[in-house]
């Protein structure tokens, strides 16, 4: 019997046809990379290939070269043709076709189907088997459209404000970060910009993926310059001296998992904005009806009950372990990408 | 609805009291009124009875989300909260509406009445109106269980500044069996006090741990020591002809102990008395797992009443001769409890609970030690001029409990916490070492950081052996030390023994597994303390 198209080895997804891996945690020769995130761009590999936008990204991050290839143009590999597709997840996030002797299989990285007016769109790739993320896969999860979560923000960012209060808010730098300031209505007052956060910003500035315009954080930053302003910050910074130097604050924190009101709680952040780049459950289904695939591999998220979920509904479903998220909430407990 | 939806979303916003007071505060002052009666209620415990079953509700759920019940059921423990999965499962209302919570409230007490179907019915017609946090509340009002971060004190500190009432005075009117229905706001928020309830009991006075040293309170001679109980702390009221028992959970328990019935041939009406419940029998306490039974059961058969009857040790005296003597001084109020108690026959089920004579700390430490062997926890120390407050204020009452005792396990099973520990491994079984095996003794839940038990969450994880439902085996590899208030023989465990108030007192990473205590050492502390 032929090999299949992927494989599920130790270091990642493999594809024999052309040896390469797909965003592989531990170091190999050839490595293609979904998207940015820290946990599908490792360091050490022998040769990158990524959208773009992803390549310009891992380059900030990790200094290391990247090969680039555009959405939607196919490129041979060994015995397989390889490409980039829309993932909707965060600027340059991608699917990955892979295509052996007629056979088609599609790798979903992270993704969500709603339009953030920043990503590329998602788009449906029809393949055989559709190995997809299911951070969220549990029916629980529903997300409003973000126009309403827009609204709340900058409702939250108002009041606070006339309280003289400063609003941090917690978000993951690269994507998240951009997304929520692009949410913001900058007639209300400054933005102001954690490093981390600005150094993404300046990568996607730079090659015209995000236009807006931010205050970075700098050591000499005066308070009375920038009164009652919105912050945006990794989470991480919370509770730290630096996060100090804006005076009386208000937190909020933006991701699904603010869904939950246990985690909110947990996460002792007064405000839950609930917005994930990740796909909800009805986006789950959809996407993947609409890839017409029967075999469907769930991985990152609540794998084994997602799979079940998919069996009962008529599709052949094996859930497959990552090194990345090896359990139902290790983003949650990471607390970052979602 | 949206009006109670709103301020329980303030509530859980913030965890600064000043702004829980100020957000309930203008709540009382503007809701409706029989809105603010029932968040009153809520708020101190009352809730309309349950009429829906938790598995029904479920199925409902999942039906009209259109799920199957096994989703459902996975669901739950990641969300951590019933009413809230619930909230979340169902789709969007299709006809939101606006209707007073007392108006929902009526809703859910009606369904008692209703047969099966309407009862399904009407549940998922509300669903239907409802927003996502109304229809957490909504659910919340069927299942009960209103903990919401709103502590009694904080609520009467608002109703006081919404009303004008003195917050004391608001404490007292809180309590007792008042309900909604049969009470008015300004019933409740008069100046002068309109209750008509005569078993109402006063607000408990609490007492803090001791952490500091003894000697730190000063000269002995200005406090009372007494032994602390292990019991159920209870006040008994005497007064119209006839008597009430409360719980300190606030529950009215008088038929679950009838023992009590005859107290008021002895006492005069006008008595109130705070004490500790204990099961007792030739002149000492039974274990606390022989009064157990009697507290779950509305009506007592006459086996257990003979094999375990309750007496009351009381240690204050709050209304004496229809008087609240509350602000006088403890020696005062001692004084008077002891003579009123005094020549008893032993059949009055109330007694006493000695003071202990010791003068100086080192023999009041020394007495302490000792305890255990009273089934005691240890002493109470109360300063001698302290007045009966209202709730917890440190520096007139103390416990000065014993070292608990203590045994080191290691963690076998796992499973994930509720609400926010939902995702958390937080609720661990342990296991002792019996010859080459080892056999599980208890469970625990407390006593770690919200770090250790994220580290121990990811630990979990990744050493995961099997999975039975949500319950996960684990290599037998972390060494936890257990501690616990006392030890008791126990037909429904494997390991014989049962523990009281079992918690991580520790993890130590220092110790490797075959270092663990083993079943025979804990055989011996049952023998010591059981």
């Amino acid at each position: 019997m032929a090999d299949p198209v992927l494989s599920f080895t130790e270091r990642g997804i493999y594809c024999p046809a052309a040896d390469v891996y797909i965003d592989p945690w531990r170091p190999v020769p050839r490595a293609l990379i979904t998207h940015a995130h820290s946990d599908h761009a490792r360091p050490g590999h022998g040769a990158y290939l990524a959208t773009p936008v992803t390549a310009a990204m891992i380059c900030h991050r990790l200094g290391v070269e990247v090969e680039t290839q555009p959405y939607g143009e196919p490129r041979r590999i060994g015995g397989a043709t390889i490409s980039f597709h829309p993932a909707g997840h965060v600027p340059g996030s991608a699917q990955v076709r892979v295509e052996v002797g007629g056979e088609v299989w599609v790798v979903s990285g992270d993704y969500k189907l709603e339009n953030d007016g920043l990503s590329e769109p998602f788009e449906p790739v029809r393949c055989h088997a559709f190995i997809t993320e299911c951070t969220f896969g549990l029916p629980v999860f529903r997300w409003q459209p973000q126009a309403e979560i827009a609204a709340e923000i900058n409702a939250w960012w108002r009041a606070n404000r006339e309280a003289g209060r400063a609003s941090l808010l917690g978000a993951y730098s690269l994507g998240k970060a951009q997304r929520l300031i692009s949410m913001l209505d900058p007639e209300i007052g400054p933005i102001l910009t954690h490093g981390a956060v600005e150094g993404s910003n300046a990568v996607l500035r730079e090659i015209g993926a995000f236009d807006r315009e931010t205050v970075p954080v700098t050591p000499d930053y005066d308070r009375k310059a920038h009164p009652a302003p919105m912050v945006i910050a990794p989470p991480s910074a919370f509770g730290t001296s630096w996060a100090r130097k804006f005076g009386p604050a208000q937190t909020g924190f933006a991701s699904g998992w603010m869904r939950l009101r246990g985690v909110r709680r947990r996460r002792g952040v007064q405000r839950g904005f609930v917005i994930s780049d990740h796909a909800d459950w009805p986006a789950l289904l959809r996407a993947i009806k609409d890839t017409g695939a029967e075999n469907i591999y769930p991985t990152h998220g609540y794998v084994d009950i997602f799979a079940q979920y998919l069996r009962s509904e008529g599709y052949a479903a094996t859930p497959v372990p990552t090194e990345f998220g090896g359990d139902e909430d290790a983003t949650e407990q990471s607390g970052d990408a979602a | 609805m949206k009006d109670f939806a709103r301020l329980f979303t303030k509530l859980d916003q913030t965890t600064r009291t000043s702004e829980k007071t100020s957000a309930l505060t203008e709540f009382f002052r503007e809701a409706p009124e029989a809105d603010r009666l029932w968040a009153v209620a809520l708020f101190s415990g009352r809730r309309p009875k349950r009429a829906v079953t938790t598995t029904l509700l479920r199925e409902w759920a999942a039906e009209r989300a259109g799920i199957p019940l096994w989703l459902f059921e996975e669901s739950y423990p990641i969300v951590g909260d019933l009413a809230e999965t619930i909230a979340l499962i169902l789709p969007s209302p299709a006809a939101p509406e606006d209707r007073e919570l007392a108006e929902w409230i009526g809703v859910v007490k009606g369904l008692a009445e209703k047969e099966a179907e309407d009862r399904k019915h009407a549940v998922l017609e509300a669903w239907d109106h409802l927003e996502p946090t109304e229809r957490f509340l909504f659910n919340k009002l069927i299942t009960g269980g209103f903990r919401i971060g709103i502590s009694r004190k904080l609520m009467t500190r608002a109703l006081a500044e919404a009303t004008g009432v003195d917050e004391a005075a608001m404490a007292l009117r809180l309590m007792g069996k008042w309900q909604p229905e049969d009470t008015s706001w300004d019933q409740l928020t008069a100046e002068e006090d309109a209750s008509e309830d005569d078993s109402r009991p006063y607000p408990f006075c609490l007492a803090s741990p001791l952490e500091a040293e003894a000697a730190s309170l000063g000269d002995p001679a200005d406090w009372l020591a007494e032994w602390k109980w292990d019991g159920i702390r209870g006040q008994l009221i005497l007064r119209g002809g006839t008597h009430h028992l409360w719980s300190r959970g606030e529950e009215l328990i008088t038929d679950r102990f009838p023992e009590f019935a005859r107290t008021p041939d002895f006492l005069p009406p006008g008595t109130v008395l705070d004490g500790e419940i204990l099961a007792w029998k030739d002149g000492s306490p039974l274990p606390f797992a022989q009064l157990q039974p009697r507290i779950g059961r509305k009506t007592v058969p006459k086996k257990l009443l003979t094999e375990a009857p309750v007496r009351m040790l009381a240690y204050d005296l709050l209304e004496h001769e229809g008087a609240d003597i509350r602000a006088l001084p403890l020696s005062e109020r001692r004084a008077r409890l002891e003579s009123l108690l005094s020549g008893l026959p032993e059949d009055a089920a109330v007694m006493p609970s000695p003071l202990l004579d010791e003068t100086d700390w080192p023999a009041l430490a020394a007495r302490r030690e000792s305890a255990r062997e009273l089934r005691s926890e240890g002493l109470m120390l109360k300063h001698r001029d302290s007045a009966y407050r209202d709730g917890r204020k440190r520096g007139d009452w103390w416990k000065w409990k014993l070292d608990p005792l203590s045994v080191d396990a290691v963690m076998i099973y796992a499973q994930q916490g509720h609400g926010r520990r939902a995702n958390l491994f937080t609720d661990f079984t342990f296991a002792v070492k019996d010859g080459n095996g080892l056999v599980p003794f208890t469970k625990a839940y407390s006593g770690l950081t919200d770090a250790e038990f994220d580290e121990i969450t990811r630990w979990v994880k990744r050493n995961t052996q099997q999975r039975f439902g949500p319950v996960r085996q684990v290599t037998p590899e972390l060494v936890f030390e257990i501690a616990f208030e006392g030890i008791q023989e126990s037909a429904r465990h494997k390991s014989g023994i049962a523990l009281r108030f079992p918690r991580m007192a520790r993890w130590r990473r220092d110790k490797p597994v075959d270092e663990i205590d083993t079943l025979d050492g804990l055989k011996s502390l049952l023998a010591a303390y059981g």
